[in-house]
């Protein structure tokens, strides 16, 4: 498909190497000569200097005859135009548009046809779902749904006490008792897909797959303390800050926002009447001791910079806080990241990121196309639940019989009745959904993909 | 320097080339000219085995890929293939000493088409052949042609664009498509359609299907191998003609005929290099038709003869219809002066680029301007498009680059004893791939009388001018050979 990505920042970047790794003909536009250097340097893309809002910059792009616009420059109002003006150039254009300001959200909705919008992310909004969702299940550090919420991936940490350490995986199952299957373990930085004689250790990430219904079992078995969040703290009073407590407080949570800046507290409260907003510098011990962070059931560290938010994640981590969330937008540095004690780390560019990728894959309406994708093992490894068509190989065949390509694990069939966490003898049919995790280096853009042929 | 994917590069350049001489091969078996076809096995075999070598050395290669490797990979592949393009010569014993088989292929890649063979007719047709070929493989690059036709994609699969740079001539290169597979091929699809032409319309004009390929390679790399003693000269005045408009097409930038092909005529037509290309060879005929008219029968024939030789001047191929040499001086001097523009960048042809010309006059605009207003702040425009300063700040230094070899070079080669006027003109048709050059290297003669390290001088000129000097340069950093102790 020909794509015009406007914008080559934070999350035109990540566009650029996914798209660009399935293979879509991509031209980037942005108005720094570096910034597109670097990328025409690094991805097999083209790329022009200018303005993505220009009528005449969007013409020497291509968007004549270009299939999808994604606007993700710094500003909204140009993603807007961008958009509209695209639209008005060849009506037959899709368009993506990241709209950051929760004033354009209502408008960019109602006049989306005026726009010519398909689609509008919110980064900040995504980043706060996520983190929502993380909340309700404590314990979890990531926790990604398949097959409309049938089947779950989870992201554990191992210490010391829990049951899991120091088990071969054949024996999980007499540990945990119900259907589950570790796909990927995360260990020293690295994302290895582990086989049956695999021995779990201390400060092994693992990723587990298993029916949604089972979850609350497997915590219980794990050792895992289900308590209910009851109060959450978050440091700094951002945007995501903004909406994250808009959607506890839908769950009945209690929040309190701690907001360095006098006018933006204003502003919080004005719109959060709900909120206890405190006004001080969520990085000084005593705010946060005086606030009560040794009450609290969560943390959420949403400050404007990385450095800040991880170290109150880990003064958090030394107050016992159960759960603890790191917003890290820049940081590109897992490895530095995952030996910290700083809870689940939420990168809004990525999973704004890869619900672009999602929906280019469903627009290419390939026969077997992914209908979702996440990543886990800190982007070493992807999940990815396809359908099981007409087309679809070795459909009915016991999995033993199958050869699958290197680094591709199935790790949940789910047909119209039931969850299942294969084994040998598990077979998917048409009409199945299927999730396989593979190393982020393969890439499947179909189904059959996954089988060497 | 990741030197396993320079080697896994390299072994596939090794491959592709001793696919390209599998037609010569095939035109010494229908000659019956065993001998030489064996020559050609040999080779195929040396040059397969060393690609296979380079293969398994670089078969675990990490994949990251930077300026740096995609220069140096360029500046070996054109040397190693330019080694094994050699061998045939030498071991049909039709040219004995390397050196010369050497400087021949080189020659031959870098559309030079300087020669040190005193009789090309003695040649076995195999040979010559390959001769010719070797013109229309350099011409827009293997490297290019290894992109259309691999996938050599990856996690970083941007580095195919460090290859492509330090390929093709000119200050800015860019791509025609987002994909550089599509704009490799874009290229070659050109590429092969004009060459094509050029050798249907020889055909109609009555030349041999043999001389009609060769001719036309020799046209489509801006080469100049001839196939016949006298070059072009006893071919029909058609013939002639024909050879001046694609000498002259092939000089043009391909962007260009991509342009036209989108019928995007307003951009391909109002494109500054063009315009000072195609004046500059109006210019140039016109005079010089004026100054040679009382040496030949009519105005017709001097216009003819004048409008080749400044086309093969120009887009540095360097065939000839006439001893120029027997020019008056001031024809001889604009042709000279001629040699160091050369072609448009994109094209096939070399010299320094009527783009860069087109810079450097600005420039130098500018800078007196300055001078006048020490505060103007003023960007240099290129077909109403601001240029990047970066790209001023290396046209500058290219230049800095090329008048020091130059100038190195002809010191070197000036202790053979030839005359000033050999010398200056044999670095300059080296340097800017076009051929012969005047005197006791004129269009009658050739370059056999040089010493050993005059031609070996002679053949870096070559390469350093073809690949526009920085991959050669980079080759001699003692930076580039520094292995990670990691």
């Amino acid at each position: 498909m020909k794509i015009i990505i406007g914008g080559g920042g934070k999350v035109g970047g990540v566009l650029v190497e996914k798209l660009s790794a399935e293979g879509h003909d991509l031209t980037l536009i942005d108005s720094d000569r570096q910034t597109l250097e670097r990328s025409i340097e690094n991805f097999d893309i083209m790329s022009y200097n200018g303005n993505c809002a220009s009528y005449d910059v969007l013409i020497q792009a291509g968007v004549e005859e270009a299939d999808l616009l994604i606007a993700a420059a710094a500003s909204d109002e140009i993603n807007l135009l961008s958009c509209f003006t695209a639209h008005s150039i060849n009506p037959s254009i899709k368009t993506i548009a990241r709209v950051r300001n929760p004033e354009y959200s209502t408008q960019a909705y109602t006049m989306r046809k005026q726009f010519g919008l398909s689609l509008t992310v919110n980064p900040e909004r995504h980043a706060a779902a996520e983190m929502r969702r993380l909340l309700k299940y404590p314990g979890f550090l990531k926790r990604d749904t398949f097959a409309k919420g049938r089947a779950e991936i989870v992201e554990l940490k191992i210490d010391e006490k829990s049951p899991l350490n120091n088990i071969v995986l054949k024996d999980l199952g007499s540990v945990i008792k119900c259907q589950a299957l570790v796909c990927a373990v995360l260990r020293d930085g690295k994302a290895e897909a582990p086989n049956g004689n695999f021995r779990l250790q201390k400060d092994d990430r693992i990723y587990v797959s298993a029916p949604s219904k089972n979850m609350s079992v497997l915590l219980d078995n794990l050792g895992v303390v289900a308590r209910k969040t009851k109060k959450v703290m978050i440091a700094g009073g951002s945007t995501i800050s903004y909406y994250l407590a808009k959607l506890l407080e839908l769950d009945g949570i209690e929040v309190t926002i701690i907001e360095k800046d006098e006018e933006k507290c204003q502003e919080l409260s004005r719109l959060l009447p709900g909120a206890t907003i405190i006004n001080g510098d969520a990085s000084a011990q005593d705010v946060l001791d005086s606030e009560g962070i040794r009450e609290t059931d969560a943390l959420v560290s949403l400050t404007g910079m990385d450095e800040l938010n991880i170290i109150i994640s880990i003064f958090g981590n030394i107050c016992k806080v159960p759960q603890i969330i790191t917003k890290v937008s820049q940081l590109n540095n897992n490895y530095v990241t995952e030996d910290l004690s700083i809870g689940s780390i939420i990168t809004p560019k990525e999973s704004v990121a890869y619900t672009i990728v999602r929906y280019v894959r469903a627009m290419s309406n390939q026969a077997g196309a992914a209908v979702s994708i996440h990543t886990i093992a800190e982007g070493q490894a992807e999940a990815i639940e396809f359908v099981v068509d007409a087309n679809t190989l070795n459909a009915g065949v016991p999995l033993k019989n199958i050869r699958l390509r290197n680094g591709v694990l199935i790790c949940g069939i789910i047909n119209g009745v039931n969850t299942e966490i294969p084994n040998g003898d598990s077979v998917f049919n048409e009409g199945d959904s299927v999730i396989v995790v593979a190393s982020v280096g393969t890439v499947l853009m179909q189904l059959n993909d996954i089988f060497i042929v | 320097m990741n030197f396993k994917m320079v080697g896994r590069i390299l072994s596939l350049i090794l491959a592709v080339e001793a696919v390209l001489m599998l037609p010569a091969v095939g035109i010494c078996f229908f000659d019956k000219d065993y001998f030489v076809a064996a020559c050609f096995g040999v080779t195929i075999v040396i040059t397969a085995v060393i690609a296979g070598i380079l293969a398994i050395f670089g078969r675990d290669a990490r994949m990251e890929f930077y300026a740096r490797e995609g220069f140096v990979s360029v500046g070996l592949c054109w040397i190693l293939m330019s080694l094994m393009g050699c061998l045939p010569f030498y071991f049909s014993r039709q040219i004995p000493n390397f050196i010369d088989a050497l400087f021949e292929i080189v020659s031959g890649f870098t559309t030079t088409g300087s020669s040190i063979i005193p009789n090309v007719e003695l040649l076995s047709r195999g040979l010559l052949y390959w001769r010719s070929f070797s013109h229309w493989i350099g011409g827009m690059g293997v490297l290019v042609f290894l992109l259309a036709i691999v996938p050599l994609n990856g996690k970083n699969a941007g580095f195919t664009l460090h290859l492509m740079r330090a390929e093709s001539p000119g200050p800015d290169v860019g791509k025609l498509a987002p994909k550089m597979r599509e704009t490799a091929k874009i290229l070659y699809i050109i590429y092969i359609a004009l060459t094509v032409l050029d050798f249907l319309f020889l055909l109609m004009g009555g030349m041999s299907v043999f001389d009609s390929v060769c001719t036309a390679f020799g046209t489509a790399g801006t080469g100049g191998f001839g196939v016949r003693a006298d070059s072009i000269a006893s071919y029909s005045p058609y013939l002639q003609n024909v050879t001046t408009v694609f000498m002259l097409l092939f000089g043009i930038n391909f962007t260009v005929y991509y342009l036209l092909l989108l019928k995007n005529f307003k951009q391909a037509l109002k494109d500054e290099e063009i315009h000072l290309y195609l004046g500059f060879f109006a210019v140039a005929t016109i005079i010089i038709t004026g100054n040679i008219a009382k040496m030949y029968p009519s105005i017709g024939d001097a216009a003819r003869h004048a409008a080749f030789q400044v086309a093969s001047i120009m887009t540095t191929t360097g065939f000839a219809t006439t001893n120029f040499d027997n020019w008056p001086v001031f024809s001889k001097t604009i042709l000279l002066m001629l040699m160091i523009p050369g072609a448009c960048a994109g094209s096939t042809g070399g010299g320094m680029k009527w783009a860069r010309i087109n810079i450097l006059t600005k420039t130098l605009v500018r800078n007196i301007r300055r001078m006048l207003h020490p505060r103007r702040v003023e960007r240099i425009r290129v077909n109403s498009n601001v240029i990047d300063e970066k790209v001023v700040d290396n046209t500058s230094a290219y230049l800095a680059a090329y008048c020091a070899i130059a100038v190195a070079s002809l010191l070197v080669i000036s202790f053979d004893g030839l005359t000033m006027e050999s010398n200056i003109s044999a670095v300059i048709a080296c340097f800017n791939n076009i051929g012969p050059g005047f005197a006791q290297v004129g269009p009658e003669m050739n370059f056999a009388i040089y010493s050993p390290l005059s031609k070996i001088v002679l053949i870096f000129d070559m390469l350093a001018g073809r690949l526009e000097i920085l991959p050669i340069l980079i080759l001699f950093t003692k930076h580039t050979w520094t292995v990670s102790k990691r």
